[in-house]
């Protein structure tokens, strides 16, 4: 139970530091998408802990996978356009 | 400076409010009513061993219907949207980078793997965790593979909508059958429910579900190819 705790705890503040890196984060866009794609594998990771394998399942698939290269393609689409 | 007090003093009460939350939170000893019920009414009523599905697709199957509807809307709306700046010929002429080889044998190696594991997920929606959702999302995520390492490669926009059009018309067609033939809309009891734990077991539930898949995976797919498609917008 105590490992349970400490481990949702590291995710916890591991999702605080990828949002923030997702949303502040100057670097660039792509790696802010990156973090935001983290962001939600962690979660994911949560919900696992939290005896929701379902919701973690689409979390995963859906939050990490699928949005995160949609967020790249439109990126894509964007930049080729300013190049125009 | 006004503006940053405001967002300051927005992200206190949330954290007062889920503090709160948090503080007086007692775990509850025993299940709820409502939960109660189901937890142990799915197993003789339906024949599903995951809880989870038996209430998505049976107990609240017209939710789900209207989950897949809204799903249906988007996909269209993408299409509607991007539609006008989609160029059916001379694709040719982006100049991408060509994919690499890791991607291409990656692709080769792993595409298989991943449309099996969607359709496992998805047949095996009432015994372990996942379902139509899932499988979809998982398929979807085999075509995105696909789209990346072949990215000028033209997709069947005809096969998409057909493998739609079907898989929404049985879903609703089950739902229908269920009111003739059992309780109600979405009943999964016009088959034999089988026994326990197997793979054709709680009656119509797999069915429903591998159709619920069908169209999240063609939906899904349909958007990322529109979106990879579109130039010049």
């Amino acid at each position: 139970m105590n490992l349970n705790i400490g481990m949702a705890l590291l995710l916890a503040i591991g999702m605080i530091g990828t949002a923030i890196m997702a949303t502040r984060g100057k670097r660039s866009l792509g790696i802010s998408i990156l973090a935001a794609g983290l962001a939600s594998l962690l979660a994911s990771v949560m919900f696992l802990l939290l005896g929701a394998p379902d919701v973690a399942m689409t979390e995963a698939a859906i939050g990490s996978g699928l949005t995160t290269f949609l967020f790249f393609f439109v990126l894509g689409r964007v930049r080729r356009g300013e190049n125009d | 400076m006004i503006k940053r007090f405001a967002v300051i003093l927005l992200l206190l009460g949330i954290g007062a409010i889920f503090t709160g939350l948090m503080v007086n939170y007692v775990p509850d000893k025993a299940l709820n009513v409502t939960a109660r019920y189901y937890a142990e009414q799915t197993a003789p009523d339906l024949g599903a061993a995951n809880i989870v599905t038996a209430i998505i697709v049976t107990y609240r199957g017209l939710d789900t219907l209207g989950e897949v509807t809204v799903l249906f809307l988007t996909a269209a709306i993408v299409g509607l949207v991007l539609a006008r700046g989609s160029s059916d010929e001379a694709p040719a002429r982006r100049d991408l980078p060509p994919p690499g080889e890791l991607l291409l044998t990656g692709t080769r190696l792993l595409l298989p793997l991943i449309l099996l594991f969607g359709a496992y997920v998805f047949t095996h929606g009432h015994l372990t965790p996942g379902g139509g959702f899932q499988g979809g999302a998982i398929i979807a995520s085999g075509m995105l593979l696909m789209l990346l390492s072949h990215p000028l490669r033209r997709f069947g926009h005809r096969l998409i909508a057909i493998v739609e059009s079907i898989a929404g018309l049985a879903f609703v067609g089950i739902g229908v059958l269920g009111i003739a033939l059992a309780g109600g809309f979405l009943d999964n009891r016009i088959l034999p429910l089988g026994t326990f734990g197997e793979l054709f077991s709680a009656g119509a539930i797999p069915i429903i579900y591998t159709f619920v898949g069908l169209k999240v995976g063609a939906e899904f797919s349909s958007m990322l190819v529109n979106l990879s498609e579109t130039e010049d917008l």
